[in-house]
């Protein structure tokens, strides 16, 4: 069963066509890559799922409701996440604070906020940056940790908020090779213990091959190809793609 | 909490009450450095706290004065009578009617202030940054000139309150003890306030509040609360004001934009933005800074401020508390932790060391 269905998006800044007639569809559990040459339009069309910018024409249901006309707000509170390629942190909180105030706000009321973070709360926080690997930095101000380590970060405050399907965006990149294997080693791990539904964009080929079920192409903004990791590496198409006979 | 934080608090309180019999010759001037507490930890609320720069604060302070001073008049007289007489008429209080007027007046004005806030919010907090600083602004300027052409509540002239019911020391103690009450109060809620997951929250959205959006925080909801909380208390301390200046007009007492609406920032960038103690220890020294400039070099008070503004902003951005930050982390906790499991391998290197 698919948990989100993009169908016939198009989106184009001015005269650039970023996506043009996009269908692709995401499975419920499941882990679904998204690839492409630098500049195919995949950050955009994640952009499209989230809300950053209305769609020109087209549909994208999340659980069978129409989202392309909600804002970002409203799309992360159905349990929508994403994680940004330009990491996106609270430079001046701690890793612990940082994890503290990614607890699910949607599930919470004006009165919940205003409690304190129960000692529950606060070991999961310190559990899940054990789990991401930061624990001992896990007092420091986030600001102050390496690209690579506020990656893992973010992914790890992605997880504190118990999404439902979450959108990576370039989750290994900056990363060092050396880790590369522990993090795709955690990415299936949330995928099947916390059961969320993963939606990555990523360059690293042996990364996505290694994770996804299904893996779609763009080029240019349009659906190249899409199947299995086997499927999409003999696909002639996508290796033209990145060759840049196409 | 600690045996030295309570008994920090507990000399601190005992300063506070003492302090006014103490010095009784600077009754007012006391008075009025709370006012400066009270105004700079409630603008630290969304500048410091939520990052949201508001230069439109002493809208809910001249506001709060007016509301407070409606009330008191309108619990006995008929307004547009009294503020017609322009305090010519003869209107007396009893000492029920003042106290009764001032009580009501000033929980009034918190109130009124709280809600005008949330209609104002939901304007001006689609503005970030200079724009949201400007757009409030713009607001204070516009409300100042409203009034001022409002004959109903005093137009230009403003409006002139029943002076306290007693003798002149005794009343400059009843407002000093009215300030205290509303800045002892406005402490013990914000230091409970930023510990919970709204003060984290509104942390949130200072950092990166695009960041905050997609991970599903309520921002919009948050900006509102926590603005019309701060304005609660700048209207509750501008009623308070009202009673305190017994005659106050419009545009240089109420909407004072270029003194308290700036005094107020200034206060909280001397102490350290985003801080609990900051604003209070920064609106200390501008309160210091003020009084000894005005009295000893008077001419060039002004000219001396503009360069605390300067030097401050230039050189002091982050204020005492944010230098003490950057030069004292690990008074504020930020170390790297020396985990549990070094023991056995400090151990180790110690056996091969022996070796």
């Amino acid at each position: 069963m698919s948990i989100i269905d993009v169908s016939n998006v198009s989106k184009s800044y001015g005269g650039v066509k970023a996506n043009s007639d996009v269908s692709i569809s995401v499975e419920k559990g499941g882990i679904t890559g998204l690839i492409g040459p630098n500049g195919s339009g995949k950050t955009t069309l994640f952009n499209s799922i989230v809300g950053y910018h209305p769609i020109d024409s087209g549909s994208i249901k999340y659980e069978g409701q129409e989202i392309s006309q909600m804002q970002v707000p409203e799309i992360a509170r159905l349990g929508l996440l994403r994680t940004f390629q330009q990491t996106r942190i609270y430079g001046a909180m701690n890793c612990v604070e940082n994890m503290l105030i990614s607890l699910p706000h949607r599930k919470m009321s004006l009165l919940d906020t205003l409690k304190r973070n129960t000692a529950e709360d606060r070991e999961r926080a310190e559990h899940l940056l054990e789990f991401v690997g930061l624990y001992e930095k896990r007092n420091l101000r986030s600001g102050s940790l390496s690209f690579g380590q506020q990656k893992l970060l973010e992914f790890a405050m992605a997880l504190m908020n118990e999404p439902t399907v979450l959108l990576l965006d370039e989750p290994t990149a900056g990363i060092n090779p050396t880790l590369i294997n522990g993090l795709i080693d955690r990415l299936k791990r949330a995928n099947s213990e916390f059961g969320i539904t993963l939606f990555i964009i990523e360059h690293n080929m042996r990364v996505i091959m290694n994770m996804a079920d299904t893996i779609y192409c763009l080029a240019h903004g349009e659906l190249l190809a899409a199947g299995s990791s086997e499927e999409i590496q003999n696909d002639q198409r996508v290796i033209d793609a990145y060759l840049g006979a196409h | 909490m600690s045996v030295q934080k309570t008994g920090l608090y507990a000399a601190l309180l005992i300063f506070i009450v003492a302090s006014p019999f103490v010095f009784p010759t600077f009754g007012v001037q006391l008075g009025t450095l709370w006012l400066m507490i009270i105004v700079a930890m409630t603008w630290d609320m969304t500048g410091g706290q939520m990052g949201y720069n508001s230069l439109g604060n002493i809208f809910f302070y001249g506001t709060g004065m007016y509301v407070a001073a409606l009330i008191s008049i309108a619990l006995v007289y008929d307004v547009g009578e009294y503020t017609g007489a322009s305090g010519g008429g003869r209107y007396d209080f009893t000492d029920a009617q003042y106290f009764t007027g001032f009580v009501l007046g000033t929980i009034g004005a918190g109130i009124f202030c709280a809600l005008s806030a949330f209609v104002i919010g939901y304007v001006t907090f689609g503005l970030r940054g200079p724009y949201f600083a400007i757009g409030t602004l713009g607001v204070a300027i516009a409300a100042g000139e409203l009034v001022s052409n409002w004959d109903w509540v005093g137009g230009g002239q403003g409006i002139t309150l029943p002076v306290y019911p007693g003798d002149l020391d005794e009343g400059k103690i009843f407002i000093y003890f009215a300030y205290a009450i509303t800045g002892v109060l406005l402490f013990i809620f914000l230091n409970w306030l930023y510990k919970t997951r709204f003060g984290a929250a509104i942390n949130a959205i200072r950092d990166d509040e695009e960041k905050a959006e997609a991970m599903g925080v309520h921002t919009m909801r948050y900006k509102l609360v926590t603005w019309a909380m701060s304005a609660f208390f700048i209207g509750v301390a501008g009623g308070i004001s009202a009673f305190q200046l017994i005659s106050f007009e419009p545009l240089e007492s109420a909407y004072q934009t270029i003194n308290l609406g700036i005094f107020m920032v200034v206060c909280v960038l001397l102490g350290g933005k985003g801080t609990l103690w900051g604003p209070i220890i920064g609106a200390i020294l501008f309160q210091i800074f003020k009084e000894v400039t005005w009295n000893y070099f008077l001419g060039w008070q002004w000219v001396a401020l503009g360069a605390l503004i300067v030097v401050t902003v230039v050189y002091f951005q982050d204020g005492l508390m944010g230098w003490l930050r950057t030069t004292r982390p690990e008074w504020f906790g930020l170390t790297v932790d020396e985990r549990d499991d070094d023991a056995p391998q400090t151990a180790a290197a110690a056996g091969e060391g022996a070796k």
